[in-house]
């Protein structure tokens, strides 16, 4: 279902090599993982800073638990661990070492969403929106494309406070220009359009921009917003979309339960009803196969999204 | 089930031989740790566990639980050896709706107990299992396989004081001490040595075996070992990599996929060790 023309970039490398950049600037910056260096990208930074590596080895809670502490002690971590690991294992030190405690912590979750694939449902993280976006002061971040990822990077830099950075390995197209800025709460009009708005973040943003283009051939023209942040959300952004095209399609590496879908749906059954079609995980553990692979089995290729909406252009008023 | 040597080498050879032929052609898979399990693997599916591959769910079987469980495919391929599935379905390992996913899944599988993947999970498993033998006033057994990485995880010492302090001697944990973990040696990142001593002190029988010799395993899982009232555990000294030269004791070999050289060059040397 890819376009086989475009160069696809793994985030992790923007990841990684902003990470350094943000470390050779602020010596307070540390890395802590979980046997993760390989997975993590992180052997350069290693390299480079071997005594702010922190590996606690395999043990997640201890690890996010040392985060917590490292933070206290002055320092600004960066926890980095497979998402499913980082958010499910620690979800308890999460929610009440750092978000709670307000401590200054850098959630890293890396190959989230069905990343590992044919690993299986131990292995996806598709509940860490669900699971972090219910706990008060985590901003949640789930980058597009590298260029978007070295802003959200730098971006929790230098912000004070806990951020979640969700990070994919599977392969995407550059969707911004080196230069544009990364505002955090903003979404990105990627593309204008009157029938409906398709709102996607993280892997699925390529695909949404892929689909509004069928659906142009089709005579439909939808207006595509990438949405990075899923915690605080864009609120102006959600109305705005409700109201200037009356139906919302989202699409999300995640359960249709809890996550980018339903936190836009809070939004606009209290603020603006129009019809809505969340796209995702369908609330079963997926079967074996690629993450790629899954996304389109659950009607997330580019013409599933298409035919999503346009069956949801149908139930306009 | 056959219980001298030669015979269990040269099963626990055919396993090895099946495990490398599904990771080549699946083009993924965890064959280190793979290759460092399946002596374990073989003493307790021919030799130890009371179980019947035609009533995989009997209550009174054995239990055995591979907590490591990204070595599946090891797993997957002892099952089939075993007469619990074909092993033609091992062709099918992680290919799109298959069964046989990366980490085991008991309800798609017969003869796997418990979901695995998550690291230290495994043992408070267990502990549950052989307390529930107890409640029942049952005689079966539980196992479990964990990696010895895998025993950074907190769980696994909130678990073996429960077993403890539950006198759970119907429960035996087996280390399979290949002193590497995904990235790196334990030494080099999270020692837990001295991991007998440790056992002991939270009231475990813990003894130090050679995880190679087949014979040495089942003797050690002998019902006859056992210390009444004190759960077992086995640290197995074993290689990751164990049957394949240029796989053995090197770390990046956790889940490394061979390439058809590799893959030709393993095949002969397993065929080779008759
Ligand atoms: C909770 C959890 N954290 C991290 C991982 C990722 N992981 C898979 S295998 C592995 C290394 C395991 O090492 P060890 O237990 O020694 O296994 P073996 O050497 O037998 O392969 C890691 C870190 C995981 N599966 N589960
Ligand atoms: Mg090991």
């Amino acid at each position: 279902m890819m376009d086989s023309a475009q160069t696809l970039h793994d985030c992790r490398d923007a990841f990684v090599s902003s990470l350094q950049d943000a470390a050779t600037q602020d010596h307070r910056i540390v890395a802590v993982c979980n046997d993760s260096v390989g997975s993590s990208k992180l052997a350069g930074f290693r390299e480079q800073w071997p005594d702010r590596l922190v590996n606690v080895g395999i043990a997640e809670q201890n690890m996010v638990g040392v985060g917590a502490g490292l933070a206290n002690g002055g320092m600004i971590p960066f926890v980095c661990a497979a998402s499913c690991f980082l958010t499910g294992r620690a979800l308890e030190q999460i929610k009440a070492d750092v978000a709670y405690s307000e401590a200054n912590v850098k959630l890293c979750g890396i190959s989230a969403g069905m990343a590992y694939g044919e690993l299986g449902p131990t292995h996806h993280s598709i509940e860490d929106f669900a699971w972090t976006r219910v706990l008060p002061g985590i901003i949640i971040i789930a980058p597009a494309d590298p260029v978007e990822t070295r802003g959200a990077v730098q971006f929790a830099a230098q912000h004070t406070g806990p951020v979640f950075l969700r990070l994919s390995r599977v392969g995407v197209p550059e969707l911004f220009d080196a230069g544009h800025p990364f505002t955090p709460g903003k979404a990105d009009v990627l593309r204008d359009g009157d029938a409906l708005t398709i709102i996607a973040n993280g892997t699925l943003t390529h695909r949404a921009m892929h689909a509004a283009e069928l659906l142009s051939r089709a005579g439909v023209e939808a207006r595509v917003l990438n949405m990075a942040t899923v915690s605080p959300m864009d609120v102006d952004a959600i109305v705005a979309a409700a109201s200037d095209t009356g139906a919302i399609l989202t699409c999300e590496e995640h359960s249709v339960h809890g996550g980018l879908g339903s936190a836009i749906a809070e939004v606009v059954v209290q603020q603006h009803p129009v019809p809505m079609k969340i796209l995702g995980v369908p609330g079963i553990f997926a079967p074996t196969g690629s993450a790629n692979f899954l996304l389109d089995e659950f009607g997330m290729s580019p013409d599933g999204i298409q035919q999503a909406g346009l069956s949801l252009v149908q139930r306009k008023h | 089930m056959p219980s001298d040597a030669h015979t269990l080498d040269e099963t626990a050879r055919q396993i090895r031989l099946l495990d490398l032929e599904a990771v080549f052609r699946a083009g993924a898979g965890h064959i280190g740790g793979e290759m460092s399990a399946i002596d374990i693997l073989t003493a307790l599916y021919f030799h130890t566990l009371n179980i019947d591959p035609t009533e995989p769910a009997r209550a009174d079987r054995d239990r055995f639980i591979l907590s490591k469980g990204h070595t599946a495919c090891a797993l997957y391929a002892t099952l089939a050896m075993r007469g619990f599935f074909d092993t033609a379905e091992l062709s099918t390992f992680l290919q799109p709706h298959s069964a046989l996913n990366g980490h085991p899944n008991r309800v798609k599988v017969p003869g796997v107990e418990t979901n695995t993947g998550c690291l230290g999970h495994g043992l408070p498993i267990a502990v549950g299992m052989a307390k529930a033998a107890k409640i029942a006033g049952e005689k079966w057994r539980v196992f479990v396989l964990c990696g010895d990485g895998e025993l950074q995880e907190g769980s696994n010492w909130e678990a073996a004081m429960a077993a403890s302090q539950f006198k759970l001697d119907n429960l035996t944990l087996i280390v399979d001490h290949n002193r590497l973990q995904q990235g790196a040696t334990l030494i080099d990142t999270n020692d837990i040595a001295p991991i007998t001593d440790k056992f002991s002190a939270f009231g475990w029988a813990s003894r130090t075996i050679d995880g190679h010799d087949i014979l040495s395993i089942c003797n050690a899982l002998d019902a006859s070992q056992v210390e009444p009232e004190h759960p077992t555990c086995i640290v197995a000294n074993t290689f990751k990599g164990q049957g394949i030269s240029f796989m053995k004791d090197r770390v990046e070999w956790h889940h490394k996929v061979p390439s058809r050289d590799q893959y030709e060059q393993a095949r002969r040397e397993l065929e080779v060790n008759t």
